[in-house]
């Protein structure tokens, strides 16, 4: 069941067409990866879903609702061009964030105190910002974007900041709201992060969604039948290992070890190939070389057309 | 809308705690009090008795001005340019001419010296002609009204009824006269020019030199707010909460009550110290014992009361004498028109300060937008000076009605009378065109807070205004 939809949404600037008909769809309590080089729109499109800009065509749904200004408050938003006061008072700021979402103060108050302890930054509380470490200014920024409790969360580049303990945090966290049954949309380039966290994914590029569907269901569909072998024992040509109609795509080899990277004809499984070779080689690793998000993130757009570079 | 108060709140109470707010705070009235004080101070160290002579052509205020510890007055019955010469070979100090009016009753007087004359010797004279023209007014008036009560009966009205029954505030509103003062400086070769003690002139350009300040100060605190909720990034945080448009009203008006709150402060505290002053050093500056009238604010129903009040004491202190000047501008309406063409103007300016801030990326880009906003606040305050000495001609006129000069120019006017209907014109197209501006600024800060790293043209400006939400 969806709990977020964008119609068919268009955007434009001048002549330039920032969105062109983009729909997504992000099911209830999943995480969406919105995807795309810089420039292609995303942020248009995340700007749209928080009401600082409007479409120019298209709907979007909110839990089924038409998307109005009493949702601001059900919404929580981390953008990638992010900061705080630098002179006001760590706390006083948090508090008129939280405040500006629609707390009361005594709820923020209570909630900031929670968030503030979980993550070892209430000591924090009274100093300026401006003292702040980077890294402690994203924990904070991170607290004021969850702290209405919202059930739409939109994260446009969150880890960008953060060192790698933190960023483990940060994930825990994020997955921790998703179980509690938050909605979430994640904008990065970080491809690692999108395989490890998105359970679906849009790919937008030069205005258009160009691929989307679940993670699994397009890493499956990009698979190449492409297999790595590591072996020893054999020192002639990597070659004549191979059946007909199989192609050596790559090779390597180190003083122990020597590793083939083999392309399968269409109808062939791979299991041909492991008869092929076993009897001739000692294998140490038979694996399917399946594509990571990066090569099909660069892939499917290059595909598609070049990057635009218009933001 | 709760939001819009918050975000007033915020701007507000950030800046109200700085420390620059409380300095200032505190040394405005120490340098505003130091203007009322140290001229007083320093009239007083010379103790020589000045002679003015007075050319009464009317015939009303003979031996109605009364020598002080400070000014003797003598009064001379010859022609104009006779006792022109004479002031200048018996060096006297100032040669005071009441002309005779044409139809009704005196109604101004020029003041030849060729020094400045000192502002307390005009506000004296200001203010004894003043009086002895609305007493006679009064007088008049009330026997006209116990005509119209007692036909016949002319005698011992005091006895039967009292002034405050007869007295009422249309009459107290007829009588108000107005005495016009021009001082002319005689120079060595007999050159005549008019010199600039008049207090109204003193007053009308401190109000418009004020609100230009005013303007400039925390118009530009908007913009420098704007630009650092841009620089530092958190306004797309803060605009996924509140619409654009409440975030910049919320900072203009927040900015605008700091500017209130020092101005109440500044007013507050040059009183107090003032007052302080006064009881401190009784003897240079007595209390002022007599009410003061006709003032709209605190006006007395009685009549006998403002007869009495009219009775200038001999024995008055300077201080006293510059009050009373200061006292013969109507203040009700100076306060007003101060706040409202404060406000007016301020908003005009904040919003398009505002825009700006949106516009660019730091302070040092502000440049070539600030130069059309701030060439017409510069040109008001210089068309201010030309307006002290003609306050009716027609530069007075068109720069005290176009909105963009008027918050300074009008305030200028004021305290020389102006009609109502330029006033309620001026004030007019000011809401109109800060509307105007206030919706503009309004769509350009919307596009400009979320663009970053990009030199924006005023082409580029103008296409924003189009840009849908």
């Amino acid at each position: 069941m969806s709990y977020f939809e964008a119609r068919n949404i268009t955007k434009r600037y001048d002549a330039h067409l920032a969105l062109d008909n983009v729909s997504i769809d992000v099911p209830e309590q999943s995480i969406f990866g919105l995807l795309g080089p810089n420039g292609a729109g995303k942020t248009t499109l995340i700007r749209i879903i928080n009401q600082i800009t409007g479409p120019d065509e298209g709907e979007i749904f909110i839990g089924n609702e038409k998307l109005s200004q009493k949702h601001v408050d059900k919404i929580g938003y981390l953008p990638e061009e992010r900061g705080l006061y630098k002179k006001m008072k760590v706390g006083e700021q948090a508090l008129y964030l939280a405040q500006l979402k629609g707390l009361s103060k005594t709820d923020a108050l209570k909630k900031l105190k929670y968030w503030f302890e979980k993550f070892e930054i209430q000591a924090w509380w009274n100093r300026k910002v401006e003292e702040l470490s980077k890294g402690m200014q994203q924990k904070v920024q991170f607290i004021v974007t969850i702290i209405h409790d919202p059930t739409l969360l939109i994260f446009d580049e969150p880890f960008s900041g953060f060192d790698p303990i933190n960023v483990n945090l940060l994930k825990d966290e994020i997955l921790n709201l998703k179980q509690n049954g938050a909605t979430i949309i994640f904008s990065t380039h970080n491809m690692a992060s999108v395989e490890e966290l998105c359970d679906n994914i849009a790919l937008i590029n030069k205005s258009k969604k160009i691929l989307e569907g679940r993670v699994k269901d397009i890493k499956t569909k990009y698979k190449t039948n492409t297999y790595a072998i590591d072996f020893d024992g054999f020192t002639g040509e990597a070659r004549s290992l191979l059946p007909a109609g199989f192609s050596l795509l790559n090779e390597t080899s180190d003083e122990e070890m020597r590793q083939i990277i083999v392309g399968l004809p269409t109808q062939s499984t791979q299991n041909e190939l492991l008869n092929a070779v076993m009897s001739k080689v000692n294998i140490h690793a038979f694996k399917e070389i399946i594509p990571t998000m990066n090569d099909i993130f660069i892939k499917t757009v290059n595909e598609s057309g070049n990057f635009s570079e218009i933001s | 809308m709760n939001k819009i108060l918050l975000v007033i709140q915020r701007e507000y109470l950030s800046r109200v705690r700085k420390k620059s707010f409380i300095v200032m705070t505190i040394l405005g009235p120490i340098l505003m009090a130091a203007l009322f004080i140290v001229p007083i101070f320093l009239s007083q160290m010379s103790d020589e008795v000045k002679q003015v002579e007075i050319l009464d052509e009317t015939g009303w205020f003979i031996n109605k001005f009364e020598d002080s510890e400070r000014f003797r007055f003598d009064y001379v019955y010859t022609d104009l340019e006779t006792a022109k010469t004479n002031l200048l070979i018996e060096k006297g100090y100032a040669l005071v001419y009441i002309p005779k009016p044409e139809v009704s009753v005196p109604s101004s007087a020029m003041i030849f010296s060729d020094k400045q004359v000192s502002i307390d010797l005009k506000g004296y004279i200001r203010n004894v002609m003043g009086k002895e023209v609305e007493n006679q007014k009064l007088g008049a008036e009330i026997m006209k009204e116990i005509q119209k009560v007692s036909p016949g009966n002319d005698t011992g009205i005091q006895e039967n009824i009292s002034a405050g029954n007869i007295v009422s505030d249309e009459i107290l509103k007829n009588i108000k006269t107005n005495i016009t003062l021009t001082s002319i400086k005689m120079g060595e070769a007999g050159k005549e020019e008019k010199s600039f003690t008049e207090v109204s002139m003193v007053v009308g350009l401190f109000a418009g030199i004020l609100i230009y300040f005013f303007i400039f100060l925390f118009g530009s605190q908007v913009m420098r707010g704007v630009i650092e909720e841009k620089v530092s990034r958190i306004v797309e945080v803060i605009v996924s909460s509140v619409k654009p448009f409440q975030l910049m009203m919320g900072k203009i008006i927040g900015v605008g009550l700091v500017g209130l709150t020092q101005f109440m402060l500044w007013v507050l505290l040059t009183l107090t110290i003032v007052t302080v002053f006064q009881q401190v050093m009784p003897d240079k500056f007595k209390k002022q014992e007599t009410v003061e009238s006709f003032s709209p604010g605190k006006r007395i129903p009685a009549g006998a009361e403002a007869i009495q009040s009219m009775e200038i004491s001999k024995d008055q202190g300077s201080m006293e004498r510059m009050i009373d000047a200061i006292q013969s501008i109507n203040y009700g309406v100076m306060i007003f028109s101060f706040l409202f063409y404060f406000l007016g103007g301020y908003l005009l300016y904040g919003a398009m300060f505002a825009a700006i801030g949106a516009a660019v990326d730091n302070e040092t880009d502000t440049q070539q937008f600030m130069m059309p906003v701030t060439i017409p606040l510069i040109l008001g305050i210089l068309v201010a000076q030309f307006v002290i000495n003609n306050p009716e001609g027609p530069i007075a006129f068109w720069f005290s009605i176009i909105p963009f000069t008027s918050p300074i120019v009008m305030m200028v006017r004021i305290p020389f009378g102006v009609p109502s209907w330029e006033v309620a014109l001026s004030m007019a197209l000011l809401v109109i065109t800060f509307v105007g501006a206030v919706w503009m600024a309004g769509k350009i800060y919307r596009t400009g807070i979320l663009m970053y790293g990009k030199k924006v043209s005023w082409g580029e400006l103008w296409k924003w205004l189009f840009y849908k939400a």
